[in-house]
């Protein structure tokens, strides 16, 4: 044990002194986090959406009312009154608003006589997502339209009816309410600022590049021929290894955990039940060495093993969602994405950042940990392969 | 319990007893049958060219290598793959620089004194006492990386003295080395000797076997060809002379009938001359220049008495070095 405690020393020490090794486990993913923060930081701000909209009514009419009652119903909308098809225009045109709405001249009398109406939505292509919000707005109201005249138009046909409970019908169209138009399709416990995604993305990203050197130094080692003198000591392989995967450990942990500080502090990310992360960190960077581990005894040199094992936590880090949610992805993707043990990871601690506590998070953490038994064991059977006798 | 030894000319206690040692990779058999005895105090020189098996069989000896068949006692311990502990009494220095860089030498010492077990004041002491013998103690707190070649190789060698080894294996820790760092490298492992160190030094250069080795075995394509003092081995031979002539021309055919002049037992060719075992160098060289003449221009000639090399260019028909 005290020989495997020896070589973990050495190897944090030789790890404090390699400049890049500092910068992969702790500059580079800081770094990335905070540029993606300051970069998308718009992006948090429009998530409480707003848009201003113009509106001209051209119908004076009661359904005309009714459509500017339920524009200005709009948390998120700033509603400007136009008088003319012309100013709503123009006011898109110069990016003023995001989109106009024109409600023709005779629009409710229109309607009311069952003729073909049309409300005009004038939209901003600069401001495509306003611009869908305002054809949404529109159509819902339209469409709800739609539905009380065919109701009206069939109690007028079943006859009996006295024209003006006809018009009684149609006005009280005017106060249902719109429906919703705005449909939140993530959960509340979800939704994360783009700088605590990040700073997740970026920790789980890059913690499988931290600890991969680790089982690689066995090969390092072996082609520098001090595995050699290693193995001429009274010290027996499986402590070697043991020293080895101890301090790829410890520095993932501390790498990972200076992320999460680090972020906290001076991001002001908010990773949440600090247990929950403490413990989903502990299964991260035992799934990460698991994963290099596997990898390592895939290569014959320290070169062909640092390359297999970048190729992996590229490809299943983005797979895993650690750059993109992959939730928006298509559902294939979204299958593929659970064969990555970062996108456990991802789910894990996004849950954790979103509101839910270590219980929330035991399927993740189930999954990262099996990872990590099921890829460092299959590296156990081969590490023979590392130490050739 | 280790076997009954013989071979070694000392009445001291046996250090290293290994026999029958044999470990081939795949269709090709690099070692086949090797064993020999190093006594305390004794230096036993592996002389053979590159790819004769002397790393594979100090490989098995250090426990580094398992064996197809064989046996291996250190102070009459089993040293094998799977017993660290019987690995205690032997010091290793490998023939590539087997050092951390980006530790200083302090660092690569105590690391490695560290996985022999010692600790506090023993550690330090033993550390200040190797730096010393390898003559870095001004320079013990400088990363290794901005050493010198000869200091580098200074150091690989402290490293393999550090657990104060019953058994010294040295694999050609002379290869690549400046004449200066190669004559202090030769007069550490002579103070090693008579200090009492049993010293295992594997070499295919024939002056330092000469030089060092109390005893040699000749090792060529996996097997011990014979093993003795100097004066043993050259007795095989004979009382034979080694002729050699630097030569220009069709040297094959010069060889072939250089080989052919009564007195001439063995003519071998290299790359600028021949090479010629004879009975008697002064009664046969002029016959020899004058059908090497025939064939070839000679410009030079050297005779020399039998040693290590003309041993094993007579029992393998090749030199050394080839």
């Amino acid at each position: 044990m005290r020989a495997a405690v020896a070589i973990a020393l050495k190897e944090l020490r030789q790890r404090l002194r390699d400049r890049s090794a500092i910068v992969i486990a702790f500059v580079v993913p800081f770094g990335l986090a905070a540029i993606f923060s300051l970069t998308l930081a718009n992006v948090d701000e429009e998530s409480e959406f707003t848009a201003t909209y113009a509106v001209a009514d051209l119908d004076g009419g009661p359904l005309a009312d009714a459509f500017r009652s339920t524009l200005a119903e709009l948390d998120f909308a700033t509603i400007r009154q136009v008088g003319t098809r012309e100013a709503a225009d123009e006011l898109t045109d110069d990016d003023t608003v995001s989109a106009a709405f024109v409600v023709p001249e005779g629009f409710s009398a229109a309607v009311r006589s069952g003729e073909a109406a049309e409300l005009e939505v004038i939209t901003d292509p600069d401001a495509s997502v306003a611009g869908a919000i305002a054809r949404s707005v529109a159509g819902s109201f339209a469409s709800e339209l739609n539905s009380v005249n065919a109701s009206v138009t069939l109690a007028l046909r079943g006859g009996g009816h006295d024209p003006s409970e006809a018009q009684t019908i149609v006005d009280r169209a005017a106060d249902v309410p719109a429906t919703a138009v705005l449909r939140e399709d993530v959960t509340e416990s979800r939704l994360l600022t783009s700088t605590t995604f990040y700073a997740i993305g970026m920790a789980v990203f890059f913690v499988f590049f931290t600890v991969e050197f680790g089982a690689r130094g066995i090969l390092e080692e072996r082609q520098a021929g001090t595995l050699a003198r290693l193995l001429v000591a009274p010290v027996r392989p499986a402590w070697v290894i043991a020293g080895k995967t101890l301090g790829g450990f410890v520095v993932g942990i501390v790498s990972m955990s200076a992320l999460v500080v680090a972020t906290t502090l001076l991001l002001d990310a908010d990773w949440g039940d600090p247990l929950g992360v403490a413990v989903l960190v502990f299964g991260g960077v035992l799934s990460a060495m698991g994963l290099s581990a596997l990898v390592t005894t895939l290569a014959r040199t320290p070169a062909q093993a640092s390359s297999y094992a970048s190729v992996a936590a590229v490809v299943l880090g983005m797979l895993g969602g650690t750059f993109f949610p992959t939730s928006q992805g298509p559902a294939l993707l979204r299958a593929l994405s659970l064969l990555a043990p970062q996108a456990w990871l991802m789910r894990g601690f996004q849950d954790l950042a979103g509101g839910g506590s270590l219980a929330d998070i035991w399927a993740s953490l189930l999954a990262v940990l099996t990872f990590a038994v099921v890829l460092g064991g299959i590296a156990a059977l081969r590490a023979g392969r590392l130490v050739p006798r | 319990m280790p076997p009954a030894v013989t071979g070694s000319s000392t009445d001291r206690p046996i250090v290293l007893a290994c026999h029958g040692l044999r470990r081939s990779f795949g269709d090709r058999v690099a070692v086949d049958g090797v064993g020999f005895s190093i006594a305390d105090g004794e230096t036993y020189g592996l002389l053979g060219p590159n790819g004769a098996g002397k790393t594979t069989t100090i490989s098995m000896v250090c426990g580094l290598l398992e064996r197809d068949s064989g046996e291996v006692y250190v102070d009459g311990r089993a040293v094998d793959t799977s017993t660290p502990e019987a690995r205690a009494e032997i010091g290793y220095v490998p023939q590539d620089i087997a050092i951390y860089p980006d530790l200083t030498a302090r660092e690569n010492l105590r690391f490695f004194a560290k996985l022999y077990g010692l600790r506090g004041v023993d550690l330090d002491a033993r550390i200040a006492e190797i730096l010393e013998i390898v003559e870095l103690s001004d320079r013990a707190d400088e990363r290794t990386d901005r050493f010198s070649g000869g200091m580098k190789r200074r150091l690989n060698i402290g490293l393999g003295l550090l657990n104060r080894p019953r058994l010294l294996v040295l694999d050609e820790p002379t290869v690549g080395v400046d004449p200066q760092s190669r004559n202090a490298i030769l007069a550490s492992v002579e103070r090693f000797r008579q200090q009492g160190m049993a010293v295992l030094y594997t070499t295919h250069y024939m002056e330092e076997a000469e030089r060092l080795c109390d005893r040699v075995g000749i090792i060529d394509v996996g097997h011990l060809i014979a093993e003795g003092t100097r004066r043993e081995l050259v007795a095989m031979v004979g009382e034979r002379d080694r002729v050699a002539l630097d030569a220009r021309g069709d040297v094959q055919t010069a060889a072939k009938a250089a080989a052919d002049v009564d007195g001439v037992e063995r003519a071998t060719t290299r790359e600028d001359g021949i090479d010629l075992v004879v009975r008697d160098a002064g009664a046969t060289l002029p016959e020899i220049l004058r059908v090497v003449g025939a064939h070839a221009h000679v410009t030079g000639v050297d005779i020399s008495e039998p040693n290590l090399e003309a041993v094993f260019l007579h029992l393998t028909g090749k030199a050394l070095r080839e």
